[in-house]
């Protein structure tokens, strides 16, 4: 048995790796066009796209209307521009060993 | 705690879990008590019903990864040790699993050394009881860091960091000789990093080029530190005397943060500072805004969706928002307990307004 079930040991994981790319949206949040792997969940999509759409909204109606957002976490970095009513987002993972530019980091 | 350490281990693989019960129950000093589960659900209501002490995870496991697992673990138990042990050699996982906060990353060991120098991790973590202080020395605050460095008259930088903000004080033979901020240096920095209450911190090779900035000796250093300190407690302590029917606004001119958000805005050339507590109802010091209502709905609502969205791709703390419009430049982060909302002229550039937004957060955590 514990040579089949090392066969035939589930092989699906909620696992997922962040991608690099980029996807559009519309004013409704539907994603239009995108260029990070089917490997990445939808969802995830349609979450980020909410949140940034929220956000420009919710920004506009505090008098501070934005065209651009940037949201740095510690493993990645979100770039969102306004497209009319919709937006085009950026996904940048960060890594340990590089610099926010993309540069090797120096150790001392 | 009890004495005698608790560890749970959490992989899908019943043959790793048994072997690795026996080992780290059987070959490690401490002798400690373990567990083993083969799902995140399982660890999760495991740790909430028992105490445990490390946590020992694999991050590819079906329905419920460990990336999720480790975000939970961290949330709920904050002084429970995290350590990943995994077959999946991939450096964007690391600094995933490391911005979820977790002490060690492992690759499943393939050699006895590797083995051997993992049971001693593991046993370095489990024989120390956790405590508050700064990480990377346990059970040393701060202040008896400084003194070792000073009492055994080393060369040294210390570098500390207390969320984003790294402040570094230079050592040369066993003298505190200058400290450093983003933007301000000398003993105002030495006693600000010191008002810290926690953070990590390395030490780094010293910088013998370093122009001598502080003539205090680090005894004196460190008792105007705490004098200051404790004045600043004390000023904390008193309730700020505000005549009555006073407008909103004239409160927060009074309050001694309002004062320091003047003082910051003066330099810095910001249009505005809002500044909230950790509660929806906590009072809101701000300046330069007439109407802080709507920009307070702004902060609250897009730093709760994306600290969400966070928790959701598993992408560790959310550090800061930079938002750019025609009309403002806004940054928006958290900083300790209150969170920041501050407003920039459009003419900032990206760079002016980063290092002005940091040194900031950098007063604000001081």
């Amino acid at each position: 048995m514990g040579l089949l079930s090392r066969f035939f040991k589930p092989a699906e994981t909620a696992l997922v790796h962040l991608p690099s790319g980029s996807f559009t949206l519309d004013r409704d949040g539907e994603v239009m066009t995108c260029t990070l792997p089917q490997s990445f969940p939808e969802e995830h999509l349609k979450a980020i796209g909410q949140h940034v759409l929220t956000s420009f909204r919710s920004a506009k109606r505090a008098q501070l209307p934005l065209t651009e957002l940037s949201i740095q976490y510690s493993a990645l970095k979100l770039l969102a521009r306004e497209l009319g009513s919709g937006a085009i987002i950026f996904l940048m993972p960060q890594s340990l060993n590089k610099e926010p530019n993309g540069k090797l980091k120096k150790h001392p | 705690m009890p004495a005698q350490p608790r560890i749970l281990l959490l992989d899908d693989d019943q043959d790793f879990l048994d072997l690795y019960r026996e080992m780290l129950s059987q070959h490690l000093p401490s002798a400690p008590e373990v567990r083993s589960v083969n799902s995140g659900s399982r660890a999760l209501a495991l740790l909430d019903s028992e105490p445990f002490n490390l946590l020992v995870v694999e991050l590819n496991l079906p329905k419920m990864d460990g990336l999720q697992v480790l975000t939970l673990a961290r949330r709920k138990h904050p002084h429970l040790r995290l350590v990943v042990l995994t077959a999946i050699r991939d450096e964007q996982f690391r600094t995933r699993a490391y911005a979820l906060g977790v002490d060690q990353y492992w690759i499943k060991p393939e050699t006895d050394q590797e083995m051997g120098l993992f049971m001693e991790s593991i046993e370095a973590l489990v024989s120390r009881e956790s405590q508050a202080g700064f990480r990377g020395v346990q059970s040393k605050s701060l202040v008896d860091i400084i003194q070792l460095e000073c009492l055994s008259q080393s060369s040294c930088t210390l570098k500390i960091t207390n969320g984003q903000t790294e402040g570094k004080i230079y050592i040369q033979s066993g003298e505190v000789v200058d400290a450093e901020l983003p933007g301000t240096e000398g003993e105002s920095s030495f006693q600000r990093i010191l008002s810290w209450k926690n953070g990590s911190f390395e030490t780094l090779p010293p910088d013998p080029s370093r122009v001598r900035t502080i003539f205090t000796s680090y005894q004196g250093l460190l008792l105007n530190t705490a004098q200051a300190i404790d004045e600043a407690a004390s000023q904390e302590e008193q309730p700020a005397s505000v005549a009555p029917g006073a407008a909103p606004n004239a409160v927060n001119q009074t309050s001694r943060i309002a004062g320091l958000l003047a003082e910051v805005s003066q330099s810095d050339g910001i249009e505005f500072i809002l500044a909230l507590g950790p509660k929806t109802s906590q009072t809101q010091d701000f300046w330069g805004l007439d109407n802080p209502k709507p920009v307070t709905e702004f902060t609250r609502e897009t730093l709760e969706n994306f600290r969400a969205l966070g928790d959701r791709l598993q992408v560790g703390e959310l550090q800061q928002i930079i938002g750019t419009g025609p009309q403002h430049k806004v940054g928006v982060a958290p900083c300790g307990q209150s969170e920041l909302c501050v407003g920039f002229p459009p003419a900032v550039t990206r760079e002016e307004m980063r290092d002005s937004f940091k040194h900031l957060l950098t007063k604000w955590a001081s």
